[in-house]
């Protein structure tokens, strides 16, 4: 009962800066939205490569890579209230910044180390030592 | 609130370069046991579930704190820890299996990776807990002030940032391991 005026005030105050923290109001709603989104989205990749339904291991790949990247989005909107006005927008350029860093982390690691392994280790094949 | 944001940012990266590394060395077993053989998917599943409950119940603190009750709030934080004892209760269950077993951090640059990427986040679950403590502590003695609000919301949003860095993990490390 009182989540439901509590989840109108939070959706009405949603840019009203009106804590000093400049933190958006947590609804009841709005956790158990990002709940059972996570629920299901933990549930579908666990099932998928568990019970091998695709049959495909690169599609399951792909498929639990998506579903694990939507739970983040899910995660960043519902449980850590991420909104383009909060602080100011200067907390979504920080979590911009960083998701171009990892982003190049991740995959400057993962492709120059790919090529590395692929050249070099045929000469470093244990099975080929003397 | 805008520094412990940039805090978890920060941590974002240790976390991007820790998964870097094992993402370079995780297919290196130095002929020794493979994520398939380690790895137990329904205990994951479990742990998964357990951090997944400690955020939602982390999530009806804020609410309560808002409300200003006070003793509700203070339930539903133990609750939180609890899960979150849980959670690490089933994962050192998890490591010592694996030393158990011989899949100790030396035996392939694999598991060391392995255990550097989980354990750090492990590492990161036991700090918040005793935040948790602490601050359960600092609310039963001063109750619900602006000071405390605001140590509230920045742990929120620290352990909302692990379970974000645990789909990471399951999925790159143990679903993507099992798989391969």
């Amino acid at each position: 009962m009182s989540t439901g005026t509590h989840s109108a005030h939070g959706h009405g105050g949603h840019d009203s800066h009106g804590h000093d923290s400049g933190h958006p109001e947590s609804t009841f709603k709005g956790y158990m939205i990002g709940f059972v989104l996570s629920v299901i989205l933990t549930a579908i990749p666990f099932w998928l490569v568990m019970s091998g339904t695709l049959g495909n291991k690169d599609a399951t790949t792909v498929a639990i890579l998506v579903l694990g990247a939507i739970q983040i989005v899910v995660h960043m909107i519902y449980f850590l209230h991420m909104t383009p006005s909060s602080e100011s927008g200067w907390t979504m350029m920080a979590l911009i910044f960083t998701v171009v860093m990892v982003v190049i982390t991740l995959s400057g690691s993962l492709w120059v180390m790919y090529h590395m392994n692929a050249n070099m280790m045929p000469g470093m094949d244990p099975s080929q030592l003397p | 609130m805008l520094g412990f944001w940039l805090y978890l940012m920060s941590d974002c990266l240790v976390f991007a370069v820790l998964f870097a590394t094992y993402g370079v060395l995780g297919a290196n077993y130095a002929a020794g046991p493979s994520p398939k053989e380690l790895f137990d998917l329904p205990l994951v599943a479990l742990n998964t579930s357990m951090l997944l409950l400690s955020s939602i119940t982390y999530g009806f603190a804020v609410l309560e704190m808002q409300k200003k009750n006070q003793n509700a709030m203070l339930l539903w934080l133990v609750v939180t820890g609890l899960f979150g004892a849980a959670f690490l209760s089933i994962e050192l269950y998890e490591f010592a299996h694996m030393i158990h077993e011989g899949a100790t951090p030396q035996r392939s640059a694999f598991l060391s990776s392995f255990f550097t990427l989980v354990g750090t986040h492990g590492l990161h679950v036991t700090f918040g807990i005793i935040w948790m403590i602490t601050l359960i502590v600092q609310v039963w003695k001063f109750g619900l002030i602006e000071a405390n609000k605001r140590r509230l919301l920045c742990l929120s949003m620290f352990w909302h940032f692990l379970d974000v860095v645990w789909i990471g993990v399951f999925t790159f490390v143990y679903l993507m391991g099992v798989l391969r």
